[in-house]
Parts: C-alpha cells; structure tokens; sequence
C-alpha cells in the first residue's frame, strides 16, 4: 500500500449532515479519521447574558431559541428553577398540560431525527415521511398554544393557555395514526439490512467512560445505563406515571449508532403511551398560578438549579437571584454541548469520513443548544 | 450478520405499498391550511379601547413596539394619544404585549403572510395600517389569562354597624403586605400622572412601595404634595379614574396606597428625618399668605424650602381649612393633619391663627407689608336653598353643622335627619348624622349615579343606613313651633337636556311627598367670602368673575403682587386641585420676585 498522508478536511460550518452551524476539522488518513477537533462560535448569541437584562418574565421568551427542533424542555426547565426559587405551586392540571406539551415536543424531536439519521445514511424516503407525519404534531401544537415551532407556552407558574375544545379527540387521531406509522418505519429503516449495516458497530461509546464524560440521555441508555430524569429525579407527574406503570425506561447494550436508535425507536412509542394515559387522566382545575405584574414580578435572593430530560438528554437550568425583577444570571447546562464536542471528538477516531453526520444524528446533535 | 441479507433488502420495498394511497399535500389545487383558532400571527389593535398605556411596549423584550402619535387621536385624560407600533422584522410572536395588555385590545390575527423588499414597510402600526385584521382576530387575553390582576386588594373596614358608634376612622390602612402586593399591580404608565391636578409622581413612588422602600416612596411624595397623607385619605383621586387597569378591572388603589407610605411617617419629627429637604438659606424676601387651607399651605413649605419668609394668616384656630372643618374626623383624623402641619412649622413656615384677615388686620396692611401675598381663602359661605322654612330651628347649613361638630361641639340633631345634596359634603353630613344617633335620608335631584360624591363615600353612606332617595327636589320646610317637623319635596322626572348636557331634573306636578323630620341639613354648594378684598382699595385692581379670582397660568391675579389658589380658583373644588395652585404659585411667585430682583 502507498504511503498515506494526513490531511486536514473542513466539514461545516455550512454542511447538511452538521445539523446547524458548526464545524468538525478532520484529520484524515485515506478516509479513516485520525484526529478530530470541533470548532464553534458561529450560532452564539448570547442568550443567558440577554437574559440578565430582561424580566424573569421576558426571559422566558428567549429560551425557546436555545434548541429549535424541541424548545419545551428549556422552557420547562427554566420554568422549574424559577418555581423552586420563588416557592410557587404549579396546579395539577398545569402539570398534565406540561407533561403533554414535552411528551409532543419529545414525539416531534424524534420524529426529526428519524429524518436526520436516515439522511444522513441516504434513506431519504424516511425522511420525508417523518418529517412529514411530525406536522401533524405541529398543527396540535399550533391548537394548543398558537405557535408551531416556537410555542412559549410553559412559563412561571404553569401555561399560557387550558386545553382547546376538541383536543383530545384530535390528539388522540393524532397518536392512532402516527402509532400505525411507527410500524411503517421499521419495515423502512430498522428492518433495512442497509441501516443495519451502516448502524451496527459504528460510533461505539465506551460503557466504562460514559459516565466519566458526562454522556445523558439516548446515548447513554444506548450503552446499557438505565438512567433518565424522568425516573431518576421526576418532576411534574413522571414519577407517579412511571410508578403506574404508563411509560417504561429501557437501555440497549452496545453504545453504537444502532443501539442509540433503538432507544429513541422505544421512546417514542412510550410517549405516544404517556399522551394518551395523560389526555384521559387529566383533572380539572386551574391551569395557571398566576406570578404578579411581570415588571414588579421579584424572587428572592438566591439561587436554583433544575433538570429535566429531553430527547438530547439531560438539561440543567441554574438561575440566581440577587432579589430584583431581573435574573442575576442564569445558565443552562446542554446535552450537545458533551456530546457534539468532548465525546463526538473522542468517538470519531477511527471511524470513517462517511460517517461523521451519521455519528453525529445519533447523538443528538444541536450546535443551537451548544453555543446558546 | 452475512453480507447479503435478503429480508433485510426485501422488506423496505414493501413500502411501495403506499403509492396507492392518497398523498398528505397536494401541489394542485393548492390548498391554504386554515390557522387554529388561537394562532399567533400579525397584530391588530383595536383603536377605540386602546389607551396608549404602552405596556406593550415596555414588556416587550425585543424592544419591537414604539409608541407613535397616530392621525386623528388626540392625548386627552386618560389616554396618551399614542398607539403602539410593530416592527415585524423584530417581533418574535411571543404574545406577552396581549398578554400584558390592560385594556385587551391588543390582539394577534390568523394572518402571518407579508412579503415587502422594503424594511420600512415592516412598521407597522396595528389597526391603522391592517384595518380588516378585526375579522381575523385569533390570539386575545382574557382577564383570567391576562397578566394584570383586575382585583383589587381589598381595604379593611370598620363593619357598618359598628362605625356609627363612634368617630374611629373607618378605614382601617393597608398593612406592609398588602401594600406592597397593591403596589405590584400597577403597570407605571403614567397616565394617573397626567390625570393628577399636582401630577404626582405615582407610578414612581408606587414602584418605591412595591419595592419595599417606604421611605424612598415618601421622599417622592413630598416632591410636590406637602399634604399627602391628608391626600391619602379625602383625596378624590382623579388618578385612579383613568387607571389603565380599570378598564378591565378595579384601578390600582393609589390612594390608599399614598396613605400606606405616609403613615410610615408617625410623626413630624419623623416626616423631616426621611423627608431631609434641601432648605435654601434666606433671600430676604418676604411672602404672606391668606388661609391655612390647602393651597396655602402648599404654597407656604415650598416657598418655606426655597428661602422664602413666609407667613401664613389663618381664621379659626386650627389650620387645614376645609380639610380641617369640613372632613369628618372618621376620615380625616386630626392627628394626620397636625402631624404635617407641625413638619411644616419645622421647616420655618409661620401661623398666625385667629386672625381674620379683613377683620383682626386689613388686607392693605398684609399688601404692604410683604413682598408678595399668596390668597388662598376658600369656599366657606355656603349657598342657600332658597325655600320656605330655611331658617327654621333645626335647619342648618351642613358646612356650618360640620364646622361645629369638628371643632368638638355637641349637637342634638333629633330622631331623624333630612340632608339635602349629592355631594361629599352631603355625605359627610349624614354620615355624621348617623353617628349622632339619628336616621338618615337624603333627598339628592338627580339619580344615585349622577351623584357628585365619592363613589366609595355614597356605597359607605348606604352602609351604615343612610337612606338615599333620588329624584326628589325639596319645596318647603314644614316647622311647629319654630322648629323643623317636615320636609315637603317633589318627585322628579329626568329629561334630556336640549344643549347636549346630564339629563335634567323635571318636578312631577302633584307628586308632593313629606317626610317628617326633627333636622334639616342643605348641602347644594359653597361660595367664597371675598369680604377683605372688597373693603380695601384693590376692590378694583383684583379682578374677580363669578365668585372665582382670574388668575394666569402662575396663579397671579390681576393685581401683580397677589396670587390665588384653591376653591376660590378652579372649579373642581377638590384639596389636590388646591395644592396644584399651590405648588404652581410657588414657582410663580419665585418668577415674579427673583426674576424681578432686589
């Protein structure tokens, strides 16, 4: 075999397969990744610091850029930092309505990343279909809080908005279908030798340094840690709905691109299983514990820090107070940020330049998140 | 896993299957989805309910709402005359400005299509620019979903019953919570600013108390209201009638609130430690003042702070003027004024009680002897009925009968009290009745709503039993032996008034009621006393047209060195309005003397 060179190959900041703006700066032997370094900087917006300028209300309406494809999480993070700060109740109902809202937002996620990590493989047909089957979760949205993609509808105190007349009916129509459709997929993509091969062995995630990296969500569940905050630490109702039994957790061995999509190919059925436990169960009441006028709205001094799951994994929201109608400062602590920089620059060593998108899809990737 | 797997090739191709259904979307005919009833597209404001608060422009946090003068809107009380407008370009479709909006209406359409290669185009100025966005309207806030809070904390009191025992105050004060829980209701538009006669700064010290810094709330106070804790309690508070939030609610009680902050004070010792104005060493002018009323007073500790030598003349023995002998003392405790009126003797301010001008020293010798003279003398004479019987025992004109009853008098009114009037007078004085022991109608000739009282007075009045009847215009009063027994009124029918004014009272022929009765009390409005000008040389010089003085925009009357204020000026006939002709004397008279030069 002829002498190899490294060379230096730039994929981004403009690339289909990066998922947002970022770049991976590859060090390449033939087509076999020898080094890889990640480089951001070209989504920052400085989204905590302009949170510190604006009222604990105003901030709120920020939050949903953080991660464009599921902006409730965020939202419902923040909102929990603010709430154990201050000390307010959230109404049952208002906790039904959130589980929903981040259940549909997880649905519409995973229904995105369907189209990703398949187009990223070539299967385009996928994608086309999922993305396509994900508005019709889209249109609920829009029903229920008006927006489609941005939807800032959790905030402070519970949501902006009870339930439209007939939405249950249409969420559930929703769920029927999309369920049948689930099924469709499989035969398209899981049951595809041609996924399976490209998914199989690829981007393998040490189960012995998961932790130590500090990798949350799918992609740990995909290296056989059962872990997942709904369960772990469970906000709003996951914990008595786990206890009943509606939703289950389930890892897969392996911590390559194949397990990591069999975990996402799990979840999304339990959510479909949890919106409809939910739209059945939901008690009447309140849907908001309204917070005073915004601008004289102040928390006391102090600080707060809450964590929920999303499809990415684990978000992290710290807030301080300084007791005025402003956050001292805030921070979100990200999944992308683990693992499309240290862990994506740790795993692609070895892999193949065609793969990099492919790799990146399966972890969650989200340059919007990362930066902020 | 084998290289070739067969299943795993053939099963995907199953999918072929769904070319046989019916596709999603379709290219043709294009179909336009229609939006959900709740979809956040363009704005649309409606310009009728719109009061230009600006809210939304404040809790708008991509600084995308401006505040503009729009075509054929003018400012006037309770609306700025601005209208909000967007910059699509900036906007976000968050919703907080309807959410925000006090009035409810500011609103967003199912539209959300505008293409323009023009950015200025994207200004937009809702209502005015999309007109028909009324038909499309989707997103609204309700007052459930609203961010503002429409109740009101409620005012403790005393119950009914129990006032008309004694003279205890009857309102009872916000305590610290919820004060400051009132105070964060308030949006701080400003527009009470406008409204206020003396343009407090409210939203301001509104903010201080929301805060938590009374004392900082009490430092704006006394920027320009030297009475605020008698304005706390009596003032009729034009303010809170132009309150952005009444719209859709109760109004922020500013009152009550001004009252929170300035019983924080509890005593003058303690007005002039928090207040710790800047008094301004002596410019050798001299300034005399005629009555210790509101305006007077006013007048005097500011010019008091600016240097000035200041004297006031006063003709009963207590200061307050009206405010002393006319307000009840269940509103208006004598220890609340006091305790201003000795901060104002801290601050160097001189009285001369007892000393009626006119009568105990001349209004020449006043002239002469100061380098200006502030007049602020009040409506003390009342108007008479002008029926048979006035001048029965028993009959008495209610401000002479509350003057008495302020200055400690005890007085017999009988089993049972006629009072004829709508005013705040008239309620005070059957309120008072009714803590003498006596049964209480009001006879008023207009309906309930028309009447000019307090709201809160006439709903305290029926409270504590006062028996109101409108419609009815008293014709004689009956005596026996003489002293009051009867009243004999009319009913009346309201008719529109042909020149465009408030329906008028029309006496039913034949409809003649009596009411037995052993005191009768009129209160149809006051006059001024303007005996001293009339008697001393400047009779001529003083310009005075239909019992009131003319003066110019800085209260100086016709005669160079004398300036007016209060009832014997403006037509409201309200403390505040009084202390505004203060306030603004001030200013004149420090025109008028250092402009001038010694």
């Amino acid at each position: 075999m002829a002498r190899e060179k490294v060379t230096t190959l730039y994929l981004g900041p403009q690339h289909p397969g990066i998922t947002g703006n970022m770049m991976v700066r590859l060090k390449v032997k033939g087509d076999t990744i020898v080094g890889a370094r990640t480089e951001v900087g070209y989504l920052h917006r400085g989204f905590e610091k302009l949170q510190e300028r604006r009222n604990w209300l105003q901030a709120f309406t920020i939050l949903c850029r953080f991660c464009v494809p599921e902006p409730d999480p965020v939202e419902e993070a923040y909102a929990l930092a603010v709430e154990l700060l201050e000390g307010r109740e959230v109404p049952e109902r208002a906790k039904y309505i959130r589980v929903l809202v981040l259940e549909m937002a997880r649905i519409a996620s995973y229904l995105l990343w369907y189209g990703g990590q398949s187009g990223s493989a070539g299967l385009y047909t996928m994608g086309q279909w999922s993305v396509g089957d994900r508005n019709y979760i889209l249109d609920l949205f829009e029903d229920l809080t008006g927006g489609r993609v941005y939807h800032m509808f959790i905030w402070p105190g519970g949501v902006r908005r009870d339930l439209p007349k007939g939405f249950k009916d249409k969420a559930m129509k929703v769920m029927d279908y999309l369920e049948k459709r689930l099924d469709d997929y499989d035969t398209l993509l899981f049951e595809n030798s041609i996924f399976q091969k490209r998914a199989k062995g690829v981007g393998i995630i040490d189960k012995n340094k998961a932790i130590e990296w500090g990798v949350v969500g799918p992609p740990l569940r995909g290296c056989g840690i059962k872990s997942d905050i709904r369960i772990d630490d469970p906000y709003e109702i996951y914990g008595e709905l786990y206890e009943k039994g509606v939703f289950e957790v389930h890892p897969y061995e392996g911590g390559d691109v194949w397990a990591r999509a069999l975990v996402r190919r799990f979840e999304i059925r339990q959510s479909i299983k949890i919106i409809r436990y939910v739209l059945d169960n939901i008690p009447s009441g309140d849907f908001y514990n309204k917070i005073p006028n915004p601008h004289k709205w102040t928390l006391p001094k102090g600080d707060a820090y809450s964590r929920v799951e999303a499809t990415r994994g684990e978000i992290g929201f710290f807030v301080a107070s300084d007791g005025s109608n402003k956050p001292r400062r805030t921070h979100m602590r990200g999944a992308a940020y683990v693992h499309a920089i240290t862990l994506l620059e740790n795993i692609l060593i070895g892999e193949n330049v065609a793969d990099v998108s492919f790799i990146m899809n399966s972890l969650g990737t989200c340059p919007p998140e990362i930066e902020r | 896993m084998s290289f070739f797997n067969l299943r795993g090739t053939l099963k995907p191709l199953t999918s072929l299957k769904q070319f046989a259904k019916k596709p999603h979307t379709i290219e043709f005919p294009l179909e336009v989805p229609e939006t959900s009833p709740r979809y956040r597209g363009l704005h649309y404001n409606n310009l009728d309910y719109c009061i230009g608060c600006g809210n939304c422009s404040t809790i708008c946090q991509n600084a995308a709402i401006d505040m503009v003068p729009v075509e054929g809107i003018e400012p006037k009380k309770g609306d700025s005359g601005l209208r909000p407008r967007i910059d699509n370009g900036r906007c976000c479709w968050c919703a907080l400005c309807v959410e925000v909006c006090p009035t409810g209406s500011l609103s967003l359409t199912k539209d959300y299509i505008f293409v323009s290669e023009d950015p200025d185009e994207f200004l937009w100025t809702p209502g005015v620019d999309n007109p028909d966005g009324i038909n499309l309207i989707s997103f609204t806030s309700s007052p459930e979903t609203s961010l503002n809070e429409y109740q009101r904390v409620p005012m403790r009191e005393l119950d009914g019953s129990e006032r008309v025992k004694s003279f205890a105050e009857v309102v009872l004060g916000y305590n610290e919570d919820e004060a400051r829980k009132e105070a964060q209701r308030c949006i701080s538009c400003g527009l009470c600013t406008e409204a206020c006669p003396d343009h407090m700064h409210i939203p301001e010290y509104i903010n201080a108390i929301a805060q938590g810094n009374d004392e900082d709330a009490i430092r704006i106070i006394y920027d320009n209201n030297p009475l605020p804790e008698m304005c706390g309690k009596v003032c009729t508070r034009r303010c809170e009638e132009v309150c952005a939030i009444a719209k859709r609610g109760e109004p922020v009680a500013i009152r009550w609130l001004k009252r929170y902050a300035t019983e924080r004070a509890i005593n003058a010792d303690m007005i002039k430690e928090i207040v710790n104005p800047e008094i301004l060493p002596p410019n050798g002018y001299k300034v005399g003042i005629v009555g210790a009323g509101p305006s007077g007073l006013t007048a005097g500790y500011y010019l008091a702070l600016r240097g000035f030598d200041v004297t006031i003349y006063e003709a009963h023995d207590k200061p307050g003027g009206m405010t002393m002998y006319g307000i009840p003392k269940y509103r208006l405790p004598l220890e609340s004024l006091m305790k201003q009126v000795d901060y104002m003797k801290k601050v160097g301010v001189k009285f001369h009680f007892n000393t009626k001008v006119g009568k105990d020293i001349s209004f020449e010798e006043i002239y002469e002897k100061f380098d200006a003279v502030f007049v602020g003398v009040g409506f003390g004479k009342p108007w008479t009925l002008g029926i048979e019987g006035e001048d029965l025992e028993g009959s008495s004109q209610a401000v002479y009968f509350l003057e008495r009853i302020n200055s400690g008098e005890i007085i017999n009114v009988g089993y049972k009290v006629v009072v004829i009037g709508g005013g705040n007078v008239a309620i005070d004085a059957a309120r008072v009745s009714r803590r003498l022991g006596a049964e209480v109608v009001m006879l008023y000739r207009r309906r309930v709503e028309d009447m000019p009282a307090d709201w809160e007075e006439i709903e305290g009045a029926e409270a504590e039993g006062v028996e109101i009847i409108p419609q009815a215009i008293p014709i004689k009063i009956h005596g026996e032996n003489g002293k009051v027994k009867a009243v004999e009124y009319l009913k009346a029918e309201m008719v529109p008034d042909p020149k465009g004014g408030r329906p008028r009272p029309q006496p039913i022929e034949g409809s003649n009621t009596i009411i037995e009765c052993s005191s009768v009390f009129a209160a149809i409005g006051q006059q001024g006393d303007y005996s001293f000008i009339d008697e001393s040389k400047f009779k001529d010089a003083i310009k005075i047209e239909r019992g009131r003085f003319i003066v110019n925009e800085i209260q100086q009357t016709t005669l160079e060195k004398v300036f007016a204020g209060g009832d014997a000026v403006n037509r409201t006939a309200d403390a505040i309005s009084a202390i505004a002709d203060g306030y603004r004397a001030v200013r004149g008279i420090e025109k008028f003397l250092m402009g001038k030069g010694k």
